[in-house]
């Protein structure tokens, strides 16, 4: 330590040595949500666990027909495309209503809000009308294990998006009478992710549920 | 007419459902009552009602929140310990022909509610509330990333405690053990509310602790001081993180299943039924994904303690600290591959027993590991054996133990003849008793003193520890025993008369512990009435190393009026050694979240949930979840939920700081 | 991963969007995930529907293929994920996420498989059972 040295790091860490900083004097005020991105993303990977179980109980029963009717009596490929796409179109409309917001501009903001509010409210009226069609023919989630674990696990899928329609409802009316205030940018970011986040799940739903049942 | 609408506002509750028959119940709920008169009215007296509400209920300060989570812990171990004493007065005297006194609908919902509350209520709440207090001043951070969720959380789990204690009161509790296995749990067998009161304490709880570990995890990775590099955290911090994450990716799982369950028990769904295809061995192994994790959610936070206080009363660096962190990550990982060993009699045939088997061996390796770390950090050192220490001292000789016996169960052959017998049940209270517990009493009294600024009183503490430590050997050693003789678990009464020897050995090892506990209590008490003998001045009684140690006892509301740079993982000691001085002047104001109330409300609400849901009672159910989503959104348009402590009062905190720390030199 | 920065004290948020992924949004970038993800989603449908390829087999493969591939888009272009968004931590929790997801349904798939075959023989009467 003493020996006299011309290395020019070990006489830094000498000089850090000699006066060591244990403490900031000027601090950036603390930003307020900043981990509010990450803390919501780790939430969406433990909702996306929820969503792995509910696959695992379809992958286990979802053969389970107990005599009853099977995939290939209920569904409606046609159907389950058009949903497809309307989920598909709202996540694009999403996308434009963030690169409004990108640009500060309120009005289109909100309209694309709508536009994508309207793709929602489709998927969810389409997927309510397939299971008011499947409980009319007898094919109610009582029927056999293959049912309970199908109309819960797309079910849960299709409650997630209704949350997402009152959540996109609610940052409308907030975006209207605060406009895009950081608080409310950070609020559309978190339901763009979890927007999307629902479209990653409902891959997995129309591959694994409505394309291999067809196959099955 | 009368009676649909009598239906209607009680749905399935009658005055039939309160258990004026079972006198055991009715006298304790008496104590029960007066008890809570008497407490009431003590807070109404001294009006203390409105200092609660401002300065605890509504608290957004994570020491606040740790502090109530230790209590909520602390109440629910009474509760929990009172029903293993009646086990345990049960399986002592039921012997030649003797039924014993507890009738078998009370035992069965007896064992359930003992399993239930000590894990999700005392043991749950007791680690969080340690992470809630520790983590935060271990990392040079002022709060936790989420205030307002972390008072949400808190609140939560006590909803869910309180739902499990309504039980005992209004209707019945699950008898089904702890994990309310199916087909018994499905309605079929059980149409009574105890599986309901069981699910729905279990949900609303589950958001809490979920919440909570999201919060803490943000917390960790982007609150840490300036210089706090991951490898350079304090170990307790690490394990907190690996435990939080063992959180955010186990309890999905718990929701996900409870919420089949219910399900089935709601709706006639068909998933765990015999009939039209279900499967009830899917719960099994579904709710193993999140039973195996949720016992490293236990036991690491505890290893962090352990790791904490060897050190300091060793008065060395912790050996292989890096070493401690990965063995901690190993077993984070492998905790997700090992659930099968709780049910290799399943019959999933040979290949798959053995992968589980293996895996579960191979996750004794890191813990080994860590148990070397301790012993080497104490070799040579200079140890002071403080009440933490012995804890420690009594926790490596006893998780041994307790590990040994684990690897024992983890070869599936001997799982045959050891699967629900008493050696089972002695095995996991000697690894939750002799590991989780005794670690949550060393992080008690070490860390009792910078969270009330005075230290526990040594001599109940010793009194308490000795009680808890042989009470546990003759408490569970005979369990041992009995098991390998083939004694089952959850047994009301016993044909063979040579068998009550061990039971009475064992119910004088609970008679122990209950003296243990009682100590416990007298030393928070002794230790109130004589805090000003036992004051921490200087805010560092055990010469300590982590940045938690650098703060007065208690720490102020804003933890640092200066947030701390950091060299070193034992940053605080560095810190000693190179000629810290504490700066006296130029402080700023500080940016602090402001209390609510709305964490406690959307509690409330949950309650209402849940009791609704229990009883059928569909308006008090809709009432409480409309009532938490109006609530929940209406908060979400406060956008002021912020303030600024004043320099002045930083000043003058600091100012405080420097006489005591003068009177205390 | 993000073992060398200095934790985020001050670092977090001046700027909005600063630290958060979706500031780099663009169109182009919204637009090519639209299209691809039409893509991917029309070809699994239209080897469902019109069951070009013989084996049952192939097509389940080849659907589950794309289902992979439609997810990555899905994350790179509508999710914003990379290996800089959160100091890696967002990768790292999904990562994390993704292994334990194969875990508990691969392992479930598997130990629920044998458990039939070796307990309940005659596992094709379970279909037709009450």
């Amino acid at each position: 330590m003493t020996t006299t040295t011309i290395d020019p790091r070990a006489a830094a860490a000498e000089a850090v040595a000699a006066a060591p900083v244990f403490h900031l004097e000027e601090e950036h005020a603390h930003a307020e949500g900043g981990s509010t991105m990450l803390g919501f993303w780790i939430y969406l990977m433990s909702d996306c666990l929820i969503f792995a179980m509910l696959f695992a109980a379809y992958g286990v029963l979802g053969g389970n027909y107990a005599a009853g009717p099977a995939p290939k009596d209920l569904f409606e490929l046609p159907l389950v495309a058009v949903n497809t796409t309307m989920l598909l179109l709202s996540s694009i409309t999403y996308g434009f209503a963030m690169l409004a917001m990108q640009k500060g501009r309120v009005g289109q903001v909100q309209f694309w809000l709508a536009v994508t509010g309207l793709f929602g409210l489709c998927f969810v009226g389409i997927e309510l009308h397939e299971f008011s069609g499947m409980i009319h023919e007898g094919a109610t989630p009582m029927r056999s294990a293959f049912l309970s674990s199908f109309f819960t696990l797309v079910g849960t899928h299709g409650l997630h998006v209704s949350v997402g329609l009152l959540w996109l409802v609610t940052l409308m009316i907030q975006v209207a009478g605060r406009g895009l205030i950081e608080a409310n940018r950070r609020r559309l970011m978190c339901l763009s992710m979890f927007w999307h986040f629902l479209d990653v799940i409902w891959i997995g739903v129309f591959t694994f549920v409505y394309l291999l049942g067809m196959l099955r | 007419m009368q009676s649909s609408i009598a239906k209607f506002i009680f749905g399935r509750l009658t005055l039939d459902s309160l258990p004026f028959d079972v006198p055991i119940l009715v006298v304790t709920f008496i104590v029960v009552a007066l008890g809570a008169i008497a407490v009431l009215g003590v807070i109404t007296y001294f009006r203390l009602w409105g200092y609660l509400w401002r300065e605890w209920f509504t608290s957004v300060d994570h020491k606040r929140i740790g502090v109530m989570y230790m209590v909520l812990g602390i109440i629910m171990l009474l509760r929990g310990f009172a029903d293993a004493v009646m086990m345990r007065s049960q399986q002592a005297i039921a012997f030649n022909g003797s039924e014993g006194y507890l009738p078998p609908h009370h035992y069965d919902q007896v064992f359930t509610a003992h399993g239930v509350i000590m894990i999700f209520f005392v043991a749950m709440p007791l680690v969080t509330g340690l992470m809630n207090f520790v983590v935060p001043l271990q990392i040079g951070a002022r709060d936790v990333s989420f205030p307002f969720l972390n008072n949400f959380s808190f609140w939560m789990t006590v909803a869910g405690a309180i739902i499990v204690m309504i039980s005992l009161f209004v209707g019945e509790f699950a008898r089904t053990g702890w994990l309310a296995y199916p087909p018994l749990s499905e309605t079929a067998y059980s149409p009574d509310v105890g599986v309901d009161y069981y699910i729905w304490g279990l949900q609303v709880a589950g958001i809490g602790t979920l919440l909570s570990g999201v919060n803490l995890i943000c917390t960790i990775i982007k609150m840490r001081a300036p210089g706090m590099t991951l490898m350079k955290m304090p170990v307790f911090t690490w394990t907190a993180l690996c435990t939080n994450v063992l959180i955010v990716a186990a309890f999905p799982v718990l929701t996900a299943v409870l919420a089949l369950l219910a399900l089935d028990r709601y709706v006639g769904t068909n998933f765990f039924t015999n009939d039209f295809g279900g499967n009830p061995m899917m719960y099994v192994n579904l709710i193993w994904i999140w039973g195996h994790p949720e016992v490293y959610i236990l036991i690491l936070p505890v290893f962090g303690i352990f790791s904490e206080v060897t050190s300091t009363f060793s008065g060395k660096k912790l050996f292989g600290y890096t070493s401690m962190v990965y063995a901690t990550v190993v077993i984070t990982i492998l905790s997700y591959l090992v659930w099968l060993h709780h049910f290799f009699t399943m019959g999933s045939g040979a290949s798959v027993n053995s992968f589980f088997g293996i895996t579960t061996m191979v996750i004794s390796i890191p813990t080994g590991a860590k148990m070397f770390n301790w012993l080497f950090t104490m070799y040579r050192g200079r140890i002071r054996f403080e009440l933490p220490m012995m804890w420690t001292v009594a926790f490596m000789l006893t998780f041994v133990i307790g590990g040994m016996s684990g690897v024992l169960l983890a070869v599936p052959p001997a799982d045959f003849v050891l699967h629900n017998s008493l050696f089972l049940v002695a095995h996991f209270h000697n690894v939750i008793i002799g590991g989780v517990l005794f670690g949550l009493f060393a992080g008690i009294s070490f860390w009792f003193p910078k969270a009330f600024g005075f230290r526990l009183d040594p001599f109940w503490g010793k009194a308490s520890f000795w009680f808890w430590v042989v009470g546990f050997y003759f408490a569970f050693m005979p369990l041992y025993a009995l098991g390998l003789m083939g004694v089952t678990r959850r047994l009301r009464v016993f044909d063979d008369p040579s068998l009550q020897v061990w039971f009475l050995v064992a119910a004088f090892g609970a008679f122990l512990i209950a003296l243990g506990i009682l100590c416990f209590l007298i030393q928070i008490g002794v230790s109130i009435l004589r805090r000003d003998q036992l004051r921490d001045l200087t805010g560092d009684p055990w010469h300590g190393r982590t940045l938690e140690w650098s703060t007065s006892s208690p720490p102020p509301a804003y933890n640092f009026a200066f947030t701390p740079v950091i060299h070193d993982s034992d940053a605080w000691w560095d810190m000693k050694e190179r000629g810290y001085v504490r700066p006296l002047a130029g402080f700023k104001p500080i940016h602090m979240p402001k209390n609510t109330g709305t964490g406690m409300i959307l509690g409330g609400l949950s309650i209402a949930f849940a009791f609704g849901m229990i009883w059928y009672m569909w308006w008090m159910a809709a009432f409480g979840f409309l009532g938490m989503l109006a609530v929940a959104i209406g908060h979400t348009f406060d956008y002021h939920r912020d303030f600024d402590i004043p320099a002045d009062e930083v000043s003058r905190v600091e100012a405080e700081r420097t006489r005591t720390l003068a009177a205390g030199a | 991963m993000s073992a060398n920065l200095p934790a985020g004290h001050g670092t977090a948020g001046h700027d909005h969007g600063h630290d958060t992924a979706p500031g780099h949004a663009t169109l182009r970038g919204y637009l090519t995930g639209f299209v691809l993800s039409v893509i991917l989603t029309a070809i699994p449908f239209w080897l469902v529907m019109s069951g070009v390829l013989d084996s049952k087999q192939a097509t389940a493969m080849a659907i589950m293929a794309f289902a992979v591939v439609q997810i990555v888009v899905h994350m790179i272009f509508f999710l914003h994920m990379d290996a800089r968004s959160e100091g890696g931590w967002s990768l790292m929790a999904l990562i994390f996420t993704l292994i334990l997801v194969v875990i508990a349904l691969t392992g479930s798939l598997w130990v629920m498989y044998h458990l039939n075959v070796n307990m309940m023989p005659g596992m094709h009467e379970m279909k037709q059972m009450p």
